[in-house]
């Protein structure tokens, strides 16, 4: 293979698979969180057990631009491919192990240390990995198709969501509640494994990037791309303007539109889970041809006005959008079946005492429109009255008919043909912005950066800002007062909507338009 | 529109010190007061959110007012 010239969608698919294995191994994480969190930390307290899985989720995401920074110098020092073998092994490595990990039950406080350790991996790993794929890509692709060539890696990212998604349901599919609680979520992260050494056959093969070849014969890689990149004034302020005029807004848009639209959908809306992922992976598929439909229209018209108008879209539309999955999904929109309300009590020893009862309570609605409703309130009443009484831990799950499900396949699909306007250019809008010595350090930066923290944490402080408005109001309803927030619901959206505001002004004022590139 | 960039600049770096405080002051610092469940959003905005924002916009912002900017 190294005697004869490889073809661009060789390298393209190899680069975009493992790139997508990668995210998949990135995202089942995130996936699972809610078995994780019942896993790998102490089950006495649930809702911090789960904001722990949270927290470790979100130290994946935090420390993406420090992996940007290790692998994006390795990758200008000693070349692409070398480079993105290492994360590619460091990230199907961390992400098997994670499956390997004792519970909590079994090892105690080392299960969430371990749990933690190897999350950091696969952050520093990723880190590493997207920049040195769309560099490679990039570097092979003919600069006047640029947009359509790594628009493709641009894909991977949403498909393995969806696929992480996938391979959830499907294992879930084969066995029961408990089996998959108990043992099944295992599966997903020990067949990374398997992705990792079929992406490591295609990607052994690969030739170095020939810009980067061309580079090092002419003795003009960098010594110190660290220093080059950041230490630069020169350098530096594209940097800059990298993170706060393009990967801060496409980030955010990216997470909003894809991770927070799940979150949204099962936490604030209280949509079935099933049904939940169904339509995500619905929409995601039905959105993901744009990728390539915008990075080659951007190939023709400009990466710029693509980027922003996408970005410049969703700020407007997020609210209507939002508003509209959950006004399609709240029951209070619907007219309850007349009869059909169901109230079951049952009472039991509570399984963490012998003496304390445990008081669980479901009920359960039928809507005229087919929806239904199933509240399921568990409440431990403790033998000793003196005690203060822990409060009750009530979950709600909503399922809706196929009419509405279409409904909101149809807003997942407005919001990911946002988020293929944003992300669709951009990887050739970074690598056309840096010199090719430095170019893997200085684009991985501003994009993990932007995307990693930025967009990362977007579901984590949106769900909180959520929370707080919630809380808000029912503050100023036990004082009698009017409630603060008339849509609490949508009080997440504030921190996207003034972020890629900022973004949109900066990238419009600043980012020059041209359409031909270098 | 290099002079629109200066006038800009003043306010990326008005808007990153105001982001900081804010973010401190006004949101992580009642967060740590409460603790519990509110230590990770607390963590996220002191440790993450502030200085990024803060110390990123600054330089952006004294990049573009100093004429870094310009004809870019």
């Amino acid at each position: 293979m190294s005697q004869k010239k490889q073809s661009l969608a060789y390298i393209i698919s190899a680069s975009s698979v493992g790139t997508l294995i990668e995210w998949y191994d990135f995202y089942i994480f995130g996936s699972l969180a809610t078995v994780l969190s019942t896993k790998f930390f102490p089950t006495d307290n649930p809702t911090a057990a789960f904001l722990n899985t949270l927290a470790t989720f979100a130290a994946g995401f935090v420390v993406r631009p420090f992996g940007a920074l290790v692998f994006g110098r390795l990758g200008d020092l000693i070349g692409r491919k070398y480079t993105f073998m290492v994360t590619l092994m460091l990230m199907g490595g961390a992400t098997f192990a994670i499956g390997l990990v004792p519970s909590y039950a079994t090892i105690g406080g080392w299960a969430p240390f371990l749990v933690l350790t190897l999350r950091l991996l696969q952050g520093l790993a990723l880190g590493g990995e997207y920049g040195g794929a769309a560099t490679y890509v990039a570097e092979h692709s003919p600069a006047e198709r640029r947009g359509f060539f790594t628009s493709w890696i641009q894909t991977t990212a949403t498909v393995g969501l969806v696929i992480s998604l996938g391979v959830i349901m499907l294992t879930r599919s084969t066995m029961s509640k408990e089996a998959f609680d108990d043992y099944g979520w295992r599966i997903p992260f020990l067949l990374s494994i398997v992705m990792v050494g079929l992406s490591f056959l295609i990607r052994r093969n690969m030739e170095e990037s020939p810009m980067f070849e061309k580079a090092k014969k002419e003795g003009t890689t960098s010594t110190n791309p660290l220093k080059e990149s950041f230490g630069n004034k020169l350098n530096l302020k594209f940097v800059l303007l990298a993170l706060f005029g393009a990967t801060m807004g496409q980030g955010l848009v990216w997470y909003t539109g894809q991770f927070y639209a799940q979150t949204f959908l099962l936490k604030i809306c209280n949509l079935d889970d099933i049904q939940t992922n169904t339509i995500l992976v619905i929409g995601l598929l039905l959105g993901t041809p744009l990728f390539i439909f915008f990075g080659a229209l951007s190939d023709k018209i400009g990466r710029k006005g693509i980027m922003l108008a996408g970005m410049a879209i969703a700020v407007f539309a997020y609210r209507p959008i939002f508003d509209k999955m959950y006004q399609t999904v709240s029951v209070k929109n619907k007219e309850v079946v007349a009869g059909s309300e169901k109230i079951e009590e049952t009472r039991a020893l509570n399984t963490k005492s012998t003496v304390d009862s445990l008081v669980t309570v479901t009920t359960t609605r039928t809507y005229t429109d087919g929806a239904t409703y199933k509240k399921v309130s568990k409440l431990v009443i403790l033998a000793d009255k003196t005690a203060e009484a822990p409060k009750a831990d009530v979950k709600e799950t909503i399922t809706i008919n196929d009419s509405d499900k279409w409904t909101l396949i149809g807003m997942v699909f407005l919001l990911i043909s946002f988020v293929t306007m944003a992300y669709g250019p951009i990887a050739a809008f970074l690598v056309e912005l840096f010199p090719t010595k430095i170019r893997y350090t200085s684009m991985s930066l501003p994009y993990h950066i932007g995307n990693g923290i930025f967009g990362g944490l977007m579901p984590a402080i949106a769900t909180f800002l959520v929370t707080t408005a919630k809380d808000a109001n029912k503050t100023a309803e036990e004082a009698g007062q009017a409630a603060t927030y008339a849509k609490p619901y949508l009080e997440g959206l504030n921190y996207p909507i003034a972020l890629v505001t900022v973004c949109v002004i900066i990238g419009f004022i600043y980012i020059k338009g041209d359409k031909k590139h270098a | 529109m290099n002079a629109i960039k200066k006038i800009l600049g003043l306010i990326w770096i008005a808007l990153g010190v105001s982001a900081g405080i804010y973010l401190i002051y006004f949101q992580a610092v009642p967060l740590w007061e409460k603790g519990g469940n509110d230590l990770v959003p607390a963590i996220i905005y002191t440790f993450v959110l502030a200085p990024l924002i803060s110390i990123g916009m600054s330089v952006f912002g004294y990049y573009s007012v100093t004429g870094e900017f310009d004809n870019v």
